[in-house]
């Protein structure tokens, strides 16, 4: 069964720096990515992927070359309309969570639909939404705390919430286990596995073999280009449980 | 986004540093209240002038003698205003009454009080009716006594006060300089006309003045001076006719040229032009001083907004990640910005109407809150939040999502 394009780029050009010195972050990338899949892009620093991540996600404009996302061209847009992408097409995962300090998880997950001006929702029914959400990521008893008050697992758990709440067609995620612990690190994974298994199309960076092990496909890039790109099969925890012990890094 | 949501996440950006808000906003209410309070006092004392000068009636003239020919110190060429000149202004047509003043200086005892330097206003029987004032006990001279230069006197309220105290002064002697007056009435208090506090003034008939009051009795050979004619005029219509005929009179009689008179005429419009006049322009100053603070307190405004953006990048990088556009940024700190500004505004009208009344009470002063000041000073206190406001807001809006999102 031929499944839609969610991304596909090609010949994704970002050049840095004007003038003598450029620094070509990309360099003629051709990518396609079909909905319902689980990608993992690694690569070490500098080799480009934070860049790609930032085109993919509409925050960053590419030099050249053409980006389609969900059938729609993207690189022609002006600011406000990537915003608008960015809204209603795009889950943003980080690494560092980002989210607003000294406001409540639920506030933090409602954030997305304030900016969303095709949602007529009424806000009891933006409330209900979140609190749905909030309940599928496994924090319906935190819904009223701050950030500050919440474990990292639990923030990034907020974060997942956020990224959702909109029904985006793709969630991206920066290396979303960066700064947690291996434990917390493993049901982040868990909670992406079945979001993807409930047909979420995601793509992730990552430094981490036994990350980059949850997804179906891995992506290494070096030097702005795609280096590799194999299927993984379907790993399964336990395999991955007993990677733990050695640690890549 | 809808406004209310605009104005509820401003909100509770402020609600974040509240000290912070509160410190800021102190610029706008200091400013806010300060336009209030300045416009309230001189508007009250605007409107007490005009409430006293027009007590008067607005067919009144004031004729004054004027030395503007001679320099301080060296006599005029003519013998100045006379109180001949009182009668012959009153032969005029169209005059209905004459009032004359002339005033000195005494040592005023009375038992055992003695105060030194009391002004001894000398006038003719008219005297009260032409400044609106009227006894409060006993009775004003009259023109027998005027003619038979009775040696009576009415005490200003303050100064009965100061003299006899509680004792009721009618009936009682005082002694002036070195002559004895009997007290025959005491003036309503009035408080202050212009300049003048008729409360501390004797009253006397003005031909006791010249006979017991005037320092150098030669200098009356040349005629009785006096400091100011009061005419009444029967009508508004004839004031200007009646102006003319007193210049080429006076003019006549004193031996001078129309073009360079030794004495002037104002009526009473004029008086409460030139009052008007001054009081506005302080107005407009204090206006003005009060709107430089309001400015202050501006780029207070826009101060601690471009920190407040600078520290809150990591916030808008955020917000534009998951979709806020430039202009739901810009509106955000916009909003926030004119919220301080609107919710100072508010307080300081407050504060404003406020100080304006204790102000009133502790100064013993008449102050009027004009509608239109705290209109204006609200209105300004919004267009101070917009203006200085959206410079920073602009800044936040045009943040790069990415840059932002790393800031630390």
């Amino acid at each position: 069964m031929k499944r839609a394009n969610i991304i596909q780029t090609s010949d994704l050009t970002k050049i840095y720096g004007m003038g003598d010195i450029q620094v070509k972050a990309l360099d003629g990338v051709s990518l396609q990515i079909q909905e319902g899949e689980f990608v993992a892009i690694m690569g070490p620093s500098g080799s480009g992927k934070s860049t790609l991540m930032n085109i993919l996600g509409c925050l960053d404009r590419p030099t050249s070359g053409q980006y389609l996302l969900a059938g729609e061209e993207i690189s022609d847009l002006d600011k406000v309309q990537l915003a608008q992408i960015r809204n209603r097409r795009i889950g943003f995962v980080f690494q560092s969570y980002n989210l607003l300090p000294r406001t409540s998880a639920l506030e933090n997950v409602m954030l997305p639909m304030i900016y969303n001006r095709d949602n007529h929702t009424s806000e009891a029914e933006q409330h209900e939404k979140a609190l749905n959400v909030l309940e599928s990521v496994g924090l319906a008893d935190r819904v009223h705390h701050h950030p500050q008050e919440l474990s990292g697992g639990q923030s990034q758990r907020v974060a997942i919430a956020r990224a959702l709440v909109n029904d985006p067609v793709l969630l991206l995620a920066d290396e979303p286990t960066g700064n947690l612990d291996s434990r917390s690190g493993k049901e982040i994974m868990a909670l992406l596995s079945n979001l993807n298994a409930q047909g979420s199309t995601i793509v992730m960076v990552t430094h981490e073999d036994d990350i980059a092990a949850y997804a179906q496909r891995v992506i290494h890039f070096l030097d702005g280009r795609i280096v590799t790109d194999e299927l993984n099969g379907h790993p399964s925890p336990a395999a991955v449980h007993q990677e733990e012990s050695c640690e890549s890094v | 986004m809808n406004l209310s949501k605009v104005i509820q996440i401003a909100w509770k950006g402020l609600n974040r540093n509240k000290l912070r808000s509160l410190l800021t906003m102190l610029g706008v209410i200091i400013g806010v209240a300060a336009v209030i309070v300045m416009v309230s006092v001189s508007t009250g004392t605007e409107a007490t002038i005009k409430d006293q000068i027009e007590g008067l009636g607005t067919n009144l003239l004031f004729v004054q003698a004027s030395f503007s020919r001679g320099g301080p110190g060296q006599a005029p060429a003519s013998g100045g205003l006379v109180y001949e000149d009182a009668f012959a202004i009153e032969a005029l047509n169209g005059v209905k009454d004459v009032v004359v003043e002339q005033a000195s200086s005494e040592t005023v005892k009375a038992g055992n009080v003695s105060i030194e330097a009391v002004s001894i206003l000398g006038t003719t029987p008219g005297f009260p009716s032409v400044r609106d004032m009227d006894v409060a006990s006993g009775r004003y001279f009259n023109q027998t006594d005027l003619d038979r230069k009775q040696k009576v006197a009415v005490l200003g309220a303050a100064l009965a006060e100061e003299l006899f105290g509680d004792s009721p002064p009618v009936g009682q002697v005082v002694t002036v300089g070195n002559t004895k007056l009997t007290v025959i009435g005491v003036m309503e208090e009035k408080g202050l006309v212009g300049s003048t506090d008729y409360d501390t003034y004797l009253f006397t008939p003005i031909t006791v003045v010249f006979e017991k009051f005037t320092p150098n009795q030669f200098a009356r050979l040349f005629g009785d001076r006096v400091r100011v004619i009061y005419v009444e005029v029967e009508s508004q219509d004839i004031i200007d006719d009646v102006i003319y005929q007193i210049e080429l009179l006076l003019a006549k009689r004193h031996d001078v040229s129309l073009e360079e008179p030794d004495f002037v005429i104002r009526t009473q419009e004029e008086i409460i032009e030139t009052q008007e006049a001054t009081t506005a322009a302080f107005r407009n100053l204090l206006g003005w001083v009060a709107g430089v603070s309001l400015v202050v307190g501006g780029i207070g405004i826009m101060n601690i907004m471009l920190v407040s953006v600078t520290e809150r990048t990591r916030e808008i990088g955020i917000r534009q990640a998951v979709g806020a556009t430039p202009t739901d940024i810009r509106l955000q700190f916009l909003a926030e910005a004119l919220l301080l500004s609107l919710v100072g505004g508010v307080i300081g009208v407050l504060a404003g109407v406020g100080g304006s009344s204790l102000f009133g009470a502790l100064g013993d002063l008449r102050t009027v809150v004009a509608p239109v000041s705290i209109l204006v000073a609200f209105a300004s206190a919004a267009a101070v939040g917009i203006f200085f406001g959206y410079y920073p807001a602009n800044k936040a809006a045009q943040l790069d999502p990415i840059e932002a999102l790393r800031h630390e």
